[in-house]
């Protein structure tokens, strides 16, 4: 193996696997870095599970070769493997309790005495439950049940944790907690997180990595800024966060710049994807970069580049207004305005369905790509 | 809903009435019966006696009682070694074998229990089926000397038994959430602790069940003793069956019998302790 390699904890190399005639991987590489938080995201069937049960072993590939820490992980059962599994649905023993569930590692590995009960007191104290350690997990909460597994865990000292969409059983307010817990638990152990989640919120706030996964294949790897800011292909654009598509022709091309028509006009925008003149384009924007003009904002000077158009829905959202309108060509735009605190005397964002507004956005803050559909 | 309520109330009460009638009275008049004097000229005599259950530790009686314990204990562990692995290929089997399987653990049921147990007199009995068979293959010279022996009425409780067993156990077998096994074998257990530790404790239940359900009857089939053992072995349900049928001495009789009941109380006891422990979610 070369340098390269051996930096990184995982590596999958042209994995795939097929359940019947069901291919649920094609062809899939993926390095990941010792202490490294990386998600596989995506919708559900994307094949992110079955990543996640091949490193654990409970999977066999079809093809293609996996290593973990350096070691050919094909012919390894689960339980020679120093990997550890988070499941969906906890998968406590419900017969031992919680110290007994989180001593099962330990003392397979021959733990006993003074040692294990420091271990597993340790494991306990970090997700906080050393008070809960004589109960059994049906007399506890969805949360701490989370917890007991998470400590079940990470007391064995894997070199790798594999989280199968964990907190996807808690409320709102629970699951953002415990994202923010299991960010600063993985911080402080340095060791490497495998998330899987079709939350792209989740995976946004607490991957060092998102690997965005569609139908057996993984679409995107990179920061989660990478993946929101530049997403590479329209999967990815519109599966994490909202996005607006205008479609737009290249009319002029002096790469990186590209005059491109929208409809009746033409702006001049850069990409790092090459095109060749008559281009068809598609040219996505976010909706909280879009600006809404109210009509007695701006100049007519000003007003002769944006885009007129109409309000059809206002949604308050609290710490936003987000509005539904309509371009005058036809196109139904999404955008999100933030309340300003200039503008909060102006109630500039008291928005009326029906209303005549000009919307245009900070150009450069958009991405060009080809046209699919 | 008041047009339903006489429907309701016919069908409680002639539930009531069949426990009263044909569980409750037979029961208590068994239970006051063993605390009679046997009567000469009628069953019992109205006297209060505590020797019927004095006579229970005679060492004639006694020594019976632990054979016919020892029978039962016996039968019980060879159904639990047998269909314990049984009912757990039926989990695991798929879904288009699994109800052929069942349905031939069921099968047996649809004959009465004694015409089965002349069957098993057929196939053991000196020129019997199994005989014959060994006979032919040149395994054995002579005919070997199986009924009436005390493993002859094992194997015949065993045959009758193995389907109470097994059923319990496939309940709470199929119940076992398989993805406990995946996180055991996730934390480093090899099969056998898995075994051990995790489908043992959470099969208990099933186990206690198809044990008490095999171990009770397995103290009273006087049948199976009667035509597989001969007069060599004697159950406890033969004992209570002489001592109405051919000793007339029903209080003694009934002395045994509310003792076996006693023992059946104690052992559902358990049983819901057990499962009251091994189920999630119950606060002590």
């Amino acid at each position: 193996m070369n340098e390269s390699v051996s930096e990184s904890v995982i590596e999958l190399r042209n994995v795939s696997k097929a359940y019947g005639a069901n291919t649920v991987l094609r062809n899939v590489s993926l390095q990941v870095q010792a202490g490294e938080f990386l998600t596989l995201l995506g919708p559900s069937g994307c094949g992110k599970t079955t990543i996640l049960r091949l490193l654990a072993g409970f999977e066999k590939a079809d093809g293609g070769e996996i290593a973990i820490g350096g070691q050919d992980m094909r012919t390894l059962p689960p339980e020679k493997r120093h990997v550890n599994t988070v499941f969906q649905s906890y998968a406590l023993f419900p017969h031992l309790t919680v110290f007994e569930n989180v001593a099962f590692g330990p003392r397979l590995q021959r733990v006993g005495g003074d040692a294990l009960r420091e271990q597993v007191m340790d494991a306990l104290r970090m997700v906080k439950l050393e008070e809960l350690a004589r109960r059994k997990p049906g007399q506890l909460s969805g949360g701490q049940q989370q917890r007991v597994a998470i400590a079940r865990a990470v007391v064995n000292r894997p070199q790798v944790l594999l989280l199968d969409e964990p907190l996807s059983a808690l409320d709102y307010k629970l699951r953002k907690a415990m994202q923010l817990e299991l960010k600063q638990l993985q911080r402080r152990l340095g060791i490497t997180f495998v998330f899987v989640t079709h939350d792209q919120e989740e995976a946004l706030s607490m991957s060092d990595r998102v690997a965005v996964m569609n139908a057996g294949c993984i679409e995107q790897l990179g920061t989660p800024r990478q993946i929101y800011e530049a997403p590479e292909n329209l999967f990815v654009a519109r599966f994490v966060g909202e996005i607006n598509n205008l479609h737009g022709r290249i009319v002029a091309a002096a790469p990186p710049r590209y005059d491109i028509r929208l409809h009746d006009r033409v702006i001049n925008l850069k990409s790092k994807w090459t095109f060749a003149e008559g281009d068809r384009v598609n040219v996505l924007i976010r909706p909280e970069d879009l600006r809404i003009w109210r009509e007695h904002e701006g100049s007519d000077e000003e007003r002769a580049k944006l885009f007129p158009a109409r309000v059809e829905e206002v949604v308050y959202k609290g710490s936003t207004v987000d509005l539904i309108i309509r371009l005058d060509h036809g196109d139904l735009l999404s955008t999100t305005q933030f309340f300003n605190e200039e503008d909060l005397a102006l109630m500039n964002l008291d928005f009326q369905v029906g209303e005549r507004v000009f919307v245009d956005w900070v150009h450069d803050w958009e991405t060009i790509l080809p046209h699919e559909d | 809903m008041r047009p339903r309520e006489p429907f309701k109330w016919m069908a409680v009460g002639t539930i009531w009435f069949w426990l009263v009638a044909f569980a409750l009275l037979p029961n208590l008049l068994v239970f006051v019966a063993s605390f009679l004097q046997r009567g000469s000229d009628e069953f019992v005599a109205f006297a209060f006696t505590l020797g019927n259950y004095q006579r229970l530790l005679d060492p004639l009686y006694l020594g019976l009682l632990l054979d016919s314990f020892w029978l039962a204990a016996i039968t019980t562990i060879l159904c639990l070694l047998l269909g314990y692995p049984f009912a757990y290929l039926l989990t695991r089997m798929t879904p288009r074998w699994r109800p052929l399987l069942l349905l031939l653990v069921i099968i047996p049921f649809w004959t009465s229990s004694l015409v089965r147990t002349y069957a098993m007199v057929i196939v053991l009995k000196a020129n019997g089926l199994l005989n014959q068979i060994l006979l032919g293959l040149g395994l054995i010279d002579e005919p070997l000397e199986l009924l009436y022996t005390e493993p002859a009425v094992i194997l015949g409780m065993l045959y009758a038994l193995l389907p109470f067993m097994i059923l319990p156990l496939y309940a709470t077998l199929e119940k076992l959430d398989h993805r406990l096994i995946e996180a055991a074998r996730d934390l480093g257990a090899g099969q056998f602790t898995i075994f051990r530790r995790i489908i043992v404790p959470l099969t208990l239940p099933g186990i206690i069940a198809g044990s008490i359900l095999t171990f009770l009857p397995g103290l009273g089939m006087f049948y199976v003793a009667d035509l597989l053992g001969g007069a060599k072995a004697l159950l406890v349900g033969n004992l209570i069956r002489d001592q109405f049928l051919s000793a007339r001495d029903w209080p003694f009789g009934a002395a045994v019998s509310v003792m076996l009941t006693v023992l059946m109380g104690v052992l559902l006891a358990a049983y819901y302790l057990s499962s009251r422990r091994a189920s999630r979610g119950v606060m002590p």
